[in-house]
Order: C-alpha cells, then structure tokens, then sequence
C-alpha cells in the first residue's frame, strides 16, 4: 500500500500548523536568557518600542505551578529569578505582526548577574559548580551481572578504551511549532507534536486546568526523530500563556536558528570500556562507564541513560558485567530524546572497541563477533534470557556475504598500496535495539486503543499515534483492514486529539507498529465480538455493525483493547535485572569508505543493512525507515558538529551545520530477516530507531581499517581525521 | 526599532500558477511570505530561510529558486510557479518510490523533480543526485527520491 497521505504531502496540500489560517491571529515569541548560569536582575524594555501593542507574559502569568511536567518538576515554564541555560525561556511576546514581533524580542534586554557555569560534562565540578543535589549527577544507575572484577583480574588480556560522542541536531524540516486558541472555556492547543498526551498532562499541571478544559490536536507533524517528544510541552505552553492573556488565538512558529539554537539534541557521551578476553577472543568480563551529558534540567535523560547501558555491552554474551551510567547536570540547553535514545552512543562505543580488541589481539573483528554474539538461551547483561528463534550468526554472516565484504578487504588492500591519494576501507558492526518503553515501562503506560463501527459499516481507528513521516497512518490502515478483511478506504484513521481519542501512549521508542498496531488488532476483534464472532470479515462484518446500529440507534459502537505484557516478562527496576525489552531487533551493517589524504574527508560508498525485524508490514515505508535512519548516523558520524561557545550552538543554521544532501549519501542497500515476534503486530517488531545505531561505528570500522588510524570520537570531521592521523 | 510602517508599500503584479495576481508588499517581504502568508498558497514551506535546504523551490520565470531569498518585489511582471500548480499524475512515481516521509521538504522535492522532469538534458552533464543535492531531506536517506525521479523520467521517455 502506497502512503496513504502522501499525495496530499506532494502536492502541498498537506496543512501543517503554520499553513492553517487562523483569524485575528498573534504572533507570539520568546525572550531567552543571553547567559548560562546567573540571577535575573533586571528584565529591560527599551525605549523605542510601544510596549501597549504587545502582550507580554512573564512566569507571574502562569496559573499553576512554573514547571513542565515531565519526570521530575525542575524545569520552569519560564525563568523567574534564576536562569541555567543560554536561551532559557524568561518572557513571551505577542503581536499582530510577526516582524513586529521578532523586532521587539531585540529591543528586551535580560541582565544577569552571572555565576560559573559547568560546560563540559567530562571534567568533575567545583564546589561553586554545584548546582544538583551534591554532585551535579541526574542519574546514578547500574547494570551488575557475575563478578567483573575478579574476572577482570584472571583474564588473560584486558583491552581498554574511551569512546566519545557528539551532540546532534534533530533537523526535522519543519521547526517547532504551535497555535492555541480559546474555544469557549476550552484551550485548544493545535500543533507538531509526537505525543498529544505528553503535551496534555503538562498543560493541565502548569495552566492548573482539568482535563476537559484542555484540547491538545495533533496537527500534521513535519518529522520529529524524539525532538518533537517532550520539548513541544513547553512550546505549547507559551502559546496557551499567550492565548490564555490575550484571550486571542496565538501561534508560536519557531524559524531554524531558534529551533537550533534553543531546542533539545542527542546527548553527548563518554563512554569507557575495560574488557577481559582470552587468547581466542572470547569475552570474559566487560567494565563500562557510560556517562552522559543531561544538560540543565532533568527532561528525559534518566530514560535516555537507561537505555544507553542496558545496549551498551552490545549484542554479545559475557559472564561478568559492569555498567554503570551517570547522566549529569550541565548549564547546556537540555538534551533530549533522539532518535536511538542514549543506544547509538552506548553501541558506536562498544562496536568500535570490538575492533579494538580484534587488533591487539590478532583475530579477524567478524570471527571476534560470531565468536561472542549472543546463542539462543544465553543472557543479555541485565541477565534477560533470549530466546527468539533468531540466528544472530546468521545475521552477520548474510551481511558479510552481501556485501562480498572478503573479496572488497582483499580489493582495498591492493588499492590502497597502489593509490597515491585516496584510501578505501570496509567494516561493519552488529547490534541490536530493543523495542518498546524499558523494563515495566509499556506496564505503566497503559496504553488503549479503540476501533469504532461506524453506521454504514465502516471502521475508525482511535489512537493518540501521531504521523511525523514515520507511516503511522498507513501501517494503522493495513493492520486493521487486513484484520477484518476491508479495503483501506474503509478504514478510517482518526486525526490524534485529546478530547476524542483514548492515551494510547507517547509515538517514540520504536512502539507504534509493534505494540499499538498489535492493539489496533485487538481492538478490531473487540468490535468483531460486540456484533458478531471474532472472526467475522469483509462485508458481512459491515453488514453486522450496520444492523447494530439499526438496532442500537444513535449509540457509540466501540471496541477497545488494553496493553497487556507479554507472559513471563519480568523487570527488576531497584537492580536493574531482568527482561529489559519485550525483544530486540538484530542487525549488521557494513560500510564502505573512501578517504582523500588532501583533504582528509571521508566519504560513505557503499553501504548494506541486514536486520531481522520480527516481519516487514510495508516493504517501501521499511525500507524508507532504514535508509532515512543510517543517513542521518552517516551524518552524525562524519559532519554533524554542533560547535559550543559559552554554553551556546555556535553554528545554529543550516550554512553551518551540515546534514548530508544527497550527494553525500551512497546507495543503502536494505536486508530484511523475518522471525515473527508473537506481540507484534503481524509479527513485526520496532524498527524507528535501529539503524541509527549501528552506522556510525561500521564507517570509523572501515575509515580505521583503510587509515590504520585508531579512532575514537565522533563526529569523524576532515580535522579530526588529519589530528588522529598525523599523531 | 525601524518599523515597517515607515517605508512605502509597493504594488506590484505578476502571474502565479497561471493567473495575473496583484498585491502590495513591503520592501523587506519575501517571496515566500507572499505566497504563504499573503497569497493563500501554503504548499510552499520555510524549512531554513536562508536558502539552504530547498523546501520553498517555486519556479521563477521557468527556473527553479529559493523562495526564501527573493524578495517579494522582484517578481513584477514575472511569471511565478508553486506547488500547487503540479499535475499529481506526474507525481505518482515519487508516491510509490518512497519520496515522501514527513512531507516538509516534499514540495521543494517536487518541484525539483518535476523540473528534472521538463528538462532531461541536464542528465547529460549531472547526475539526480547532484541535480537534487539542493533539496534537503531528513527522512528518506533520499533513495525513495532519486528513484522516484528515475521512475518519472522513465515514465515520461515511455509516454513521448
């Protein structure tokens, strides 16, 4: 099936929240804070400005608690009297017109009385540095498993190395935006947005308004990646602010250098792997510090962290395990949520210092590999059993038969001695992602979907999923017309709104498809139930909902399904044990590279993904995940840099901060393995996020075999290249 | 604070998407904001307005531009073409190809496509990827685009 909105999308008949026309609209705007760390002294209005045409909200507008609900309270709404971030958000303004608009926020000068910020995450705080609990840490968390220390002390060889990571931009396409209006004592917020019930929960806490007396609706949502997970709460919020005082409709339309500049971006990260192994490469013991940079308020990173160690001793068998992961406090603009969530950091480490270890100790990375992937009933480091039916060897092994990755080794060795200016190499990684929210996580959410019968026979499907690109709509269609036997068009997809449809969960972590899709299907048989058998299809099913209505006039015909866990699932959160994830996704990828000695850049040729995915709903859109994912790694391993000075983006616009266009993305060559995963939809497991891991550590593989370069950070810039390589 | 107010609007007309159109914009406008804000033609999108990711393409005079970057009054007596002017049989290709993800770079990526499409000789000196270098996307890893734009020139060579 074809997108099922994506001739809308190309002929621009799609309206996203900045195409809507709203009457007797105001522009609104915010007025950040110029400085990392420091007290507000003085909020300045200048002189040339008539300040009566504006509406300006400060914290003292906020009805209910200054906080953005999200995990813990810390974060304002806007900046009272103490700000903890460069373009922290201190004062709202709106206008009629929205040059007017952007011309004032210049003319409100914030004076700070500064205090030392902490801006690198790395380096141990001062005392006058602290600024969380005792030691700046957000998170402190664990993962133990045998005993890593003696096994440490016994093994034969221990391989050490530190990895590190840069932060990344999400550069959906379209910037953040919202639009709230009043609809009689209803506060309608409208906009793009991943999860409408995120945006709910922390207008109702902050405005202090019920539930019924807020609106959130999903507008269409111009790409998102995480990015567009919990920051919207705070852009819809100033909007509601903005709306709520002026009692007009407001819209706050990000432009890309404030999304840059102010917006969430995937966490820096340092991670630090001690690795025992005996003479043949197996892995003995595996001692890893991951530790990430939250930045100034809590957001998501305790999550993000999570999962960065629960991957972070990649997909491989080991007796003793040590992680431990610290997220810490800096004066940076938060980080958040980003497409991987914490496991492309964790997986470039370990995946390159599977190479590591294959140097020193003389064995070819791919043996090293199938020598260690996990064997069906060994133990993840949480100590989850895995048992899927999934060969992982085979994995690896397609891939290195794919990508005829032997014949290109021996071809690039004979190319590289002979070859006066350009270098070429081959590597690969194996990984995994698992799908779904952590541990008891999906337990909490609760999720619910409902499938209403319509009078004429029809089916609607009510979930708070939201389409960002990602093929939610599509993949909901198929899954509930092939479950009751009808074509697509009568399948209808309800457009996620708060006052309508039921909280069927946030749209992250890889859990659409897989989890709410398999509740899609549950709730179609729930309706099947109500009028008929479970197994009634096609047109007798429409005549049955029909002549329910018939008999049930002017009644909502409903069916629902609630999230229930798989059997045997079972999650230690104190100790970090346990099943981490209801299953993993399994993949190797291989990349092919070029470096020119002139210029030290190193370009992407070739490239193969092999995953097993559980089972391929939609072929086209699958396909588009994967190679949309391994670009946007391709760009975070060799151009993506965000530059800091003082706490602040430096090179916040698209001249500066390369994403890759496509000339600089080779052929993604896209290999699917399906083992059906019994909860999933169809089969299918989450695919969203898998291939950002797994890119970044295959290319500095191969730039480091095609150099004879050690290489240990990203993003693997032509500088950073000449650096590693002259020293 | 310079304001608006203080410089003359300025009149102008031109022909978009076919019909003679008149409107009165200020110095600083862009043509994007003209068409978007003034013209009711949203299907024309600002993905970085400075000209770098291609997402408000229209076609100025029969060449593909930034929308971002011209200024409103450049385009008197010109003859402007946007996205909603395409025929969406042409863009059936891209439709089953995979080029549109999210869809906030699609009409720039349309417009592009359909450009390449009209003029095929370029094929002889560029390669799609370079002629579709101008248009950024963050979710298709732009293979659903250059083969939906293969399939297009495909498609038009089968139909001359």
């Amino acid at each position: 099936m074809n997108r099922r909105e994506g001739l809308a999308k190309l002929t621009g008949r799609e309206r996203y929240v900045d195409d809507l026309k709203v009457e007797d609209c105001l522009w609104g705007m915010t007025v950040r804070s110029p400085a990392p760390r420091g007290r507000i002294r003085e909020v300045r209005f200048g002189p040339g400005v008539d300040w009566s045409e504006f509406v300006v909200v400060d914290y003292r507008d906020i009805p209910g608690p200054n906080v953005v609900k999200l995990i813990e309270s810390d974060q304002p709404v806007l900046a009272s009297d103490y700000v903890r971030h460069i373009h922290e958000p201190v004062l709202l303004l709106a206008h009629p017109s929205r040059r007017m608009v952007r011309l004032a926020v210049r003319e409100v000068e914030i004076v700070i009385d500064p205090d030392p910020p902490v801006l690198d995450f790395r380096l141990t705080p001062r005392a006058d540095q602290i600024q969380y609990k005792s030691d700046n840490v957000l998170k402190h968390l664990r993962i133990e498993k045998g005993d890593v220390a003696r096994a440490l002390a016994e093994a034969p060889v221990v391989v050490e190395g530190v990895y590190e990571t840069g932060a990344q931009e999400h550069v959906y396409l379209e910037p953040q935006g919202m639009l709230a209006y009043l609809d009689g004592d209803v506060l309608v917020i409208k906009g793009s947005l991943q999860c409408p019930y995120y945006v709910l929960d922390a207008m109702t806490h902050a405005l202090a308004r019920d539930q019924h007396r807020v609106r959130v609706v999903h507008a269409p949502t111009g790409g998102g990646f995480g990015g567009k997970e919990e920051f919207p709460s705070a852009v819809a919020l100033h909007a509601g602010l903005l709306a709520l005082k002026s009692g007009r409709p407001v819209k706050v339309i990000y432009d890309r250098a404030e999304d840059m500049a102010a917006t969430t971006k995937r966490h820096p990260a340092r991670v630090r792997h001690r690795t025992g192994v005996d003479r043949d490469g197996r892995l003995l013991a595996q001692d890893i510090d991951v530790v990430i940079d939250g930045g100034a308020y809590v957001t998501l990173s305790p999550v993000v962290l999570s999962r960065s160690i629960i991957h972070a001793a990649g997909p491989y068998h080991a007796e003793h395990v040590r992680i431990d992961g610290l997220a810490m406090f800096t004066n940076a603009v938060p980080f958040g949520a980003f497409r991987g969530f914490g496991a492309p950091q964790s997986q470039f480490a370990v995946e390159r210092h599977m190479d590591v270890i294959a140097e020193r100790l003389g064995i070819d990375p791919i043996e090293l590999r199938r020598r260690n992937l996990i064997r069906e009933g060994q133990t993840t480091a949480t100590g989850q059993v895995i048992r899927d039916g999934v060969d992982r060897v085979a994995v690896l092994d397609r891939a290195v038969e794919l990508s005829q990755y032997r014949r290109k080794q021996a071809g690039y060795a004979t190319f590289n001695a002979g070859h006066p200016t350009l270098r070429r190499g081959i590597g690969l990684a194996t990984f995994y992602h698992g799908a779904g929210f952590t541990g008891a996580g999906e337990v909490y959410l609760n999720s619910k979907v409902q499938v209403a019968g319509l009078p004429d026979g029809r089916i609607e499907v009510l979930t708070a999923c939201t389409e960002m690109g990602q093929g939610q709509i599509t993949v909901f269609t198929q899954l509930a017309s092939d479950r009751v036997g009808y074509a697509p068009d009568d399948v209808i997809i309800a457009a996620p709104d708060t006052a309508r449809v039921p909280n069927s969960g946030p749209t992250v972590a890889s859990r659409t498809a897989m989890i709410v899709g398999h509740l899609v299907e549950r709730a179609c048989d729930d309706l099947r139930r109500q009028v008929s058998e479970a197994t009634a299809r096609g047109d007798y099913l429409k005549r049955a909902i029909a002549a329910w209505h018939e008999q049930h006039p002017n009644q909502p015909l409903v069916g629902e399904a609630v999230y229930q866990p798989p059997p045997g699932i079972v999650w230690d959160e104190e100790h970090y044990r346990g099943d981490a994830y209801g299953t993993f996704a399994w993949a190797t990828y291989v990349a092919e590279v070029e470096i020119d000695l002139r210029t030290y850049i190193a370009r992407v040729i070739d490239f193969l993904a092999v995953q097993e995915v559980g089972k391929v709903l939609n072929e086209t859109l699958a396909r588009g995940q994967i190679q949309g994912g391994v670009a946007q790694a391709i760009g975070w391993a060799l151009m993506e840099e965000c530059k800091w000075n003082n706490g602040a983006m430096q090179n916040g616009q698209l001249t500066n901060y390369i994403i890759p266009t496509s000339g600089d993305i080779p052929p993604i060559r896209v290999d699917f393995l399906e083992v059906p995963y019994r909860y999933g939809a169809q089969g299918a497991k989450g695919i969203g996020e898998l291939p950002m891991d797994g890119p970044a550590p295959a290319i500095l593989n191969a730039v480091a075999h095609a150099t004879s370069t050690d290489l240990r950070s990203l993003p693997l810039t032509p500088e950073r290249l000449m650096e590693a390589m002259s020293s | 604070m310079s304001t608006p107010s203080t410089q003359p609007p300025i009149r102008l007309e031109f022909v978009l998407n076919g019909i003679t159109v008149s409107a009165t914009v200020s110095l600083v406008d862009r043509l994007l904001d003209l068409l978007r804000y003034q013209l009711d033609l949203p299907g024309t999108k600002e993905g970085c307005g400075e000209g770098e990711c291609g997402a408000c393409t229209v076609y100025l005079d029969g060449l593909p531009v930034n929308s971002c970057l011209v200024p409103a009054y450049q385009v008197r007596g010109s003859r402007v073409d946007t996205v909603e002017s395409l025929d969406p049989a042409a863009l059936q290709p891209l439709l089953e190809s995979g080029a549109t993800q999210c869809g906030a770079c699609t009409p720039g990526v349309a417009m592009t496509a359909c450009w390449i499409r009209e003029h095929p000789e370029l094929l002889e000196t560029h390669t799609v990827a370079e002629l579709m270098a101008g248009n950024l996307c963050r979710c298709t890893g732009y293979d659903g685009i250059l083969k939906g734009v293969e399939a297009a020139l495909a498609g038009r060579g089968a139909a001359s």
